[in-house]
């Protein structure tokens, strides 16, 4: 299993748009991808899951990726944070 | 005649007849069927039809009002395949062996009132998009027929409330304005309304069920308001509203991209001032070259206690990033005498216009001073900053100020937050700044002159006794030479003068202003273009 913790920068937080663009991301691997925030955690390829989280700008989200390809979807999902969220 | 008042989202002006918008049937009928998996496919066969009508929808949208305002129906295609949202529906088809119809209104209703709980406006503003969605969902079901929004005649659309869908779907030529009864700023309707240039309200308390189809209305999207069946002189003053309008959009039609030079080729940058972020849209319609003078009081005004440093950056990025690479020059802290604010405490004086006011209070009263430095700092990276402090009098106070930023820039080094050190100046607002500007320009990086203040303290005129108004001359010879000497101290040192009180949008003295060699004139929005083609006239 591979984890990582994640402050949002953008303003408007986790809000409609990247959400949607997150979970396209994760379902494209085949690993379990959850996403926490104080406590409550959603799967990540779930949209109105993850909006329902209402995650903020400045606050720290727990990703946590368990499968086959966890370190190829660490990889794209890391990434898919920095460069956008 | 009757007015109704609501919340202008788009400003603009609008005189026609009214078309109604009633929502179709949408009292869905609960009812037993004895096959879920066939309703089920049904579902997804509507799912199918809803996706494909949203790809059109979308690529509509992108062309209409752009790819960002677009993006809602992208993600209301991803909401579609969530797989909560369709597991939910399936469930109560399958437990409930009821129709589809039925099981998409419920669970529609249960995700939007999720969204509506939540703590934070703009998810709540999401409660509508899946509202949206699931009436998608059920116009699907029952065979795919879309409301049909083809009008006669261009016509003012009222209406409860709008969703994305049915504001793209409508012919934009057809529509003049926007009113409905509820929405949020926040929403889609909104936001495309804006992109659409036509006037919006929000939040109109009318029963729509009251008013016919082709009633005569005037929307006033600057105050607001909603005239039905207008009278003789309400339609008239719309109209002469409407005209004023049209000659401005001309103007900026002629001046758009245009240099202010004047005929013999000086430049003078022509900048807004503008007291809160609200106002930043008005800056860009009229085509200003930056913002002169944004004033930071409303950040400390109407509330109970100092904004944070996080709420300010976040109010000053917002504008920088809005303005580009615009030149965005905000003032500090400028309460005091006539701006009142009860958690400063500041006490009552005998003569506040002499007062504790202004840099006064942020030199006595550093933290406040530097929470607002370390915001601007912070901020400064995401645009074009300057920033400028009010009623300085002498050459002790700005190095008074650069020590406190000196610390400030120590701390924010300390704790390894970005920065950048905006360009700093001054207002020019007191006989003593003008006296001695000479040493003055060697510590700055610009000067603004805020005339209403030089001149009241000038001409010992309070501004605020109407007695006086025939002893205020801000024309007078006294503050025409100061303004004079300030701009020649300032190009002695290689420094830059403009002027961001009244008198900069006074036309009359523009040529004067010009001869005396100013570099920027900072205006009202809605004085912008007018000055433009005032200085594009001038030959001097």
């Amino acid at each position: 299993m591979k984890a990582f913790e994640y402050t949002i920068k953008d303003e408007l937080g986790i809000h409609a748009r990247p959400a949607g663009m997150l979970v396209k991301e994760c379902k494209k691997y085949q690993s379990n991808i959850t996403i926490s925030k104080d406590g409550k955690t959603v799967e990540a390829t779930k949209l109105m899951a993850v909006m329902g989280m209402a995650v903020k700008c400045r606050q720290t989200v727990k990703i946590q990726i368990d499968g086959p390809d966890e370190e190829t979807a660490y990889q794209g999902i890391k990434a898919f944070f920095e460069g956008n969220l | 005649m009757v007015k109704f008042f609501g919340k202008p989202v788009y400003k603009g002006i609008a005189v026609g007849p009214v078309l109604v918008m009633k929502k179709g049937d949408e009292q869905v009928k609960r009812s037993k069927i004895e096959n879920p998996e066939e309703e089920i496919r049904k579902v997804d066969q509507a799912v199918e039809m809803a996706q494909e009508q949203l790809q059109k929808l979308y690529d509509k949208a992108v062309t209409e009002v752009g790819e960002t305002s677009a993006a809602i129906f992208e993600v209301h295609q991803m909401m579609l395949e969530d797989e909560d949202y369709l597991d939910a529906i399936y469930n109560i088809i399958r437990t409930e062996t009821v129709n589809a119809e039925y099981a998409v209104a419920v669970t529609g209703d249960n995700f939007s009132e999720m969204f509506a709980g939540m703590d934070d406006e703009y998810m709540k503003a999401r409660a509508a998009d899946v509202k949206d969605i699931s009436n998608r969902l059920i116009q699907c079901l029952g065979g795919g027929d879309e409301n049909d929004f083809a009008f006669r005649e261009p016509s003012i659309v009222l209406a409860e409330d709008l969703s994305p869908s049915e504001t793209v779907q409508m012919d934009k030529n057809k529509i003049l304005a926007f009113v409905t009864v509820h929405g949020s700023a926040n929403s889609h309707t909104s936001i495309l309304a804006r992109m659409m240039n036509i006037p919006a309200l929000i939040g109109v308390p009318m029963d729509l069920d009251k008013i016919q189809n082709g009633m005569k209305a005037v929307v006033d999207g600057f105050q607001g308001e909603v005239i039905l069946e207008p009278n003789e002189f309400a339609c008239r003053e719309a109209e002469n509203k409407i005209a004023k309008e049209q000659e401005k959009l001309r103007l900026l039609q002629d001046l758009k991209g245009k240099d202010n030079v004047t005929k013999s080729g000086k430049k003078i940058n022509v900048y807004a001032n503008i007291g809160g972020v609200g106002d930043v849209g008005y800056v860009l319609e009229n085509d200003a070259g930056g913002i002169g003078l944004f004033r930071s009081e409303f950040l400390y005004l109407g509330r109970e206690d100092f904004p944070s440093e996080e709420e300010q950056l976040q109010a000053y990025r917002q504008v920088l990033q809005t303005m580009g690479e615009r030149k965005v020059i905000i003032r500090t802290l400028d309460i005091g005498a006539d701006k009142q604010v009860d958690y400063f405490n500041l006490g009552k004086e005998e003569n506040p216009a002499l007062g504790y006011r202004a840099i006064r209070i942020c030199l006595k009263q550093p933290d406040i001073f530097k929470t607002q430095l370390r915001a601007l700092f912070r901020a400064s990276v995401h645009g074009n900053l300057s920033i400028m402090y009010p009623m300085i009098t002498s050459t002790e106070e700005v190095q008074r100020i650069y020590e406190i930023v000196e610390e400030v820039k120590q701390e924010l080094e300390a704790e390894q937050i970005l920065f950048k050190l905006p360009e700093q100046g001054i207002m020019i607002e007191t006989p003593a700044a003008v006296m001695v500007s000479d040493e003055l320009a060697q510590m700055v990086d610009f000067f603004s002159v805020g005339t209403n203040d030089l001149t009241q303290y000038t001409l010992a005129v309070d501004r605020q006794n109407e007695k006086l108004d025939d002893f205020y001359n801000p024309h007078h010879k006294a503050i025409l030479r100061m303004i004079q000497m300030v701009i020649d101290n300032a190009h002695k040192y290689g420094k830059w003068a403009g002027i961001c009180g009244e008198l900069g949008a006074d036309l009359e003295l523009t040529e004067e202003f010009v001869k005396m060699g100013i570099d920027e004139l900072s205006v009202s929005p809605s004085m912008i273009l007018q000055l433009r083609r005032r200085i594009r006239e001038l030959d001097v």
